[in-house]
């Protein structure tokens, strides 16, 4: 198990080092000096060679590349993730205060994701064929293709316009006011779980089918034990397996998701910082986003990894 | 519509000695929603194909005197806040979706394979590279990724299809490699090689060709995932940009006059899902008759 664990470290390492070159690669390989782009931004008038040459030196760009990464990554580590073009502020602490906005957000549809479709997909495997099995399949179905942000659109006008019995949008801290804050995140989380929803069902449906299939849980009937005993007992634990995996990629999802929903919604969190940041070419943040977003989602992978060696012990640790 | 595999044995059993190409249209088109999904599909191609001469109106025309106009005789869906054709500019945004669809799942197929042929077929350290290389791409979510290459490259039809091939490209190369590498564990590669066929002809021949079937259902489902992203860049108005209708914009411009003229979200929005609906129903039926083993791996 532990040298599982280390071999597991060691590869989401390499990732994240190869996330970190891609990310300072595509801010070198951007179109345009960014010298050039820094000045111009500042309101110098006129630029002159030397000028140029003195702020290259400044930001360390007369270096190889090499060099360059080992500045950037190293300033990284140390929670420098650059300043703002547009407005010179700190990149890290402008995140730090969004973060939590999209955290909040993501944390509450992972859970309304696992509590609602892992149960359905397995109630659908179990009740197969069944009209309640139908529904679910065909919700499933059409929840993995819904674009969300029209979904949201469409909610905001049963819900906010029409019955107006939630507010359009916006975001209230919790500790601010717990009722207002709940009742503004009712449909963007909902939004934001439907995806992972709709994929965890599916994907709990088709494992189960697989499981009640097989000779142990036969036998579990043979001896007469009731059904609660076998399907709580035998069949989700080795059923709820890929379920696991698919977890952890819903993840990737939400985060995703959260860029179209905050939008939608207007939600001061990471995604509409991705997506102003986009729009104004500050790239600090682009790139400082980047990161951010790949780093969460590869250690989710190595948690979905790890708990899966914990929960199958099986699984040959090569 | 149940979802389980429909190789139903009454079927086999009954069915002495039908040749593969049969059976495969059989199991096909044995699902309702696969129709279904088909007919939808049909549907937006003529859409597409026939745009000019289907759509009432010309989808760019401004009329201001007419704007904003409910659903009507006139304007079977209403206009927006410049007076332009809902109906007309919902027909044309087709053409957008579906050729960024196709291009990029081309694009991105390839480019994809290849790698993943490479990876899978030499080992070693080639596989190592490549495989981490995919799997720190792998580690962007999609829409982030082209949001970032959009973010470099600008706006405009031709960035967004790079942006969203390249996105797409690690899915591809991982399933590519995972196949090569159960497949060319068979004789018939090791008996190729005893005959003196070079790598490439080994790869293209014998290896790809006996590779695909998996590929094709996910290139099927990459249809629908690409529209769906490509209208997400859209609506957040980075993708394709204006005057081009596209569905994704369209749906955003709604937004503003959602209270007096809902239709104009709505309308695009419903013709994204059911065309993404449709591409994985399909894609759905495809898997089951191509190899309904891979039920659960795509």
């Amino acid at each position: 198990m532990t040298t599982y664990i280390i071999r597991r470290l060691i590869l989401a390492a390499i990732v994240l080092f190869l996330v970190s070159v891609f990310v300072f690669l595509a801010m070198r390989l951007l179109p345009g000096d960014p010298v050039l782009m820094y000045m111009s931004a500042s309101s110098v008038q006129e630029i002159t060679e030397e000028q140029l040459n003195l702020v290259r030196h400044q930001f360390g760009l007369d270096k190889t590349l090499p060099m360059q990464y080992l500045d950037w990554i190293t300033g990284v580590l140390r929670g420098d993730l650059g300043t703002s073009i547009l407005n010179r502020s700190p990149v890290l602490q402008e995140i730090l205060r969004r973060l939590p906005i999209t955290f909040h957000l993501g944390i509450l549809a992972f859970i309304v994701a696992t509590i609602i479709g892992i149960p359905a997909g397995v109630l659908c495997a179990v009740r197969r064929g069944g009209w309640l099995d139908n529904l679910v399949t065909t919700l499933a179905n059409i929840g993995i293709t819904v674009p969300v942000f029209w979904l949201g659109i469409i909610l905001i006008y049963v819900f906010a316009l029409y019955f107006r019995w939630l507010p359009v949008m916006g975001y209230t801290s919790p500790f601010e006011n717990f009722w207002l804050s709940t009742k503004q995140l009712i449909m963007p989380v909902f939004c934001l779980a439907v995806g992972p929803i709709a994929g965890n069902a599916r994907q709990a449906r088709s494992s189960m089918l697989e499981v009640i299939r097989k000779d142990y849980i036969r036998t579990a009937w043979s001896k007469g034990l009731r059904e609660r005993a076998i399907i709580m007992k035998h069949a989700l634990k080795n059923g709820l397996m890929p379920v696991v995996t698919l977890s952890g990629m819903g993840v990737g999802t939400i985060l995703g998701g959260a860029v179209l929903i905050e939008q939608v919604f207007n939600i001061p969190g990471i995604g509409r910082l991705t997506v102003t940041s986009v729009m104004n070419q500050d790239y600090p943040y682009v790139q400082a986003i980047a990161l951010i977003m790949a780093i969460s989602i590869v250690f989710s992978n190595l948690l979905v990894d790890i708990s899966y060696g914990w929960l199958d012990p099986r699984v040959h640790y090569d | 519509m149940s979802g389980e595999a429909t190789l139903r044995p009454d079927i086999i059993e009954n069915t002495p000695r039908v040749s593969e190409f049969r059976r495969f249209f059989r199991v096909f088109f044995n699902r309702g929603v696969v129709v279904f999904g088909m007919f939808i599909i049909l549907l937006f191609v003529i859409a597409a194909v026939f745009a000019p001469w289907l759509a009432p109106y010309n989808p760019d025309k401004i009329d201001m005197n007419n704007a904003l106009l409910q659903p009507g005789n006139a304007h079977w869906l209403g206009t927006d806040s410049l007076g332009r054709d809902t109906l007309s500019r919902t027909i044309y945004g087709t053409r957008v979706s579906l050729i960024i669809g196709l291009v990029v799942v081309v694009l991105g197929s390839i480019v994809g394979m290849a790698l993943g042929l490479v990876a899978g077929y030499f080992g070693h350290w080639t596989h190592a590279i490549i495989m981490r290389v995919v799997d720190a791409l792998m580690a962007f979510p999609m829409l982030i990724l082209a949001l970032l290459i959009v973010s470099f490259l600008g706006g405009g039809v031709n960035n967004v299809i790079m942006a969203l091939a390249f996105a797409m490209v690690p899915a591809y190369a991982r399933l590519m490699c995972g196949q090569v590498m159960t497949v060319k564990e068979n004789d018939y590669i090791l008996a190729g090689r005893s005959m003196g066929a070079n790598h490439m002809r080994i790869m293209l021949r014998h290896l790809a060709p006996n590779c695909f079937p998996p590929l094709i259902v996910m290139m099927t489902m990459m249809l629908g995932t690409t529209i769906l992203a490509e209208a997400g860049l859209s609506f957040l108005g980075i993708g394709v940009q204006p005057p081009i209708a596209t569905w994704g914009n369209m749906v955003n411009d709604g937004r503003q006059y959602l209270l007096s003229n809902p239709i104009l979200s709505f309308a695009p929005g419903l013709a994204i899902m059911l065309v993404v609906y449709a591409f994985n129903m399909v894609g759905d039926g495809l898997r089951d008759a191509l190899d309904p083993q891979l039920r659960g791996v795509i």
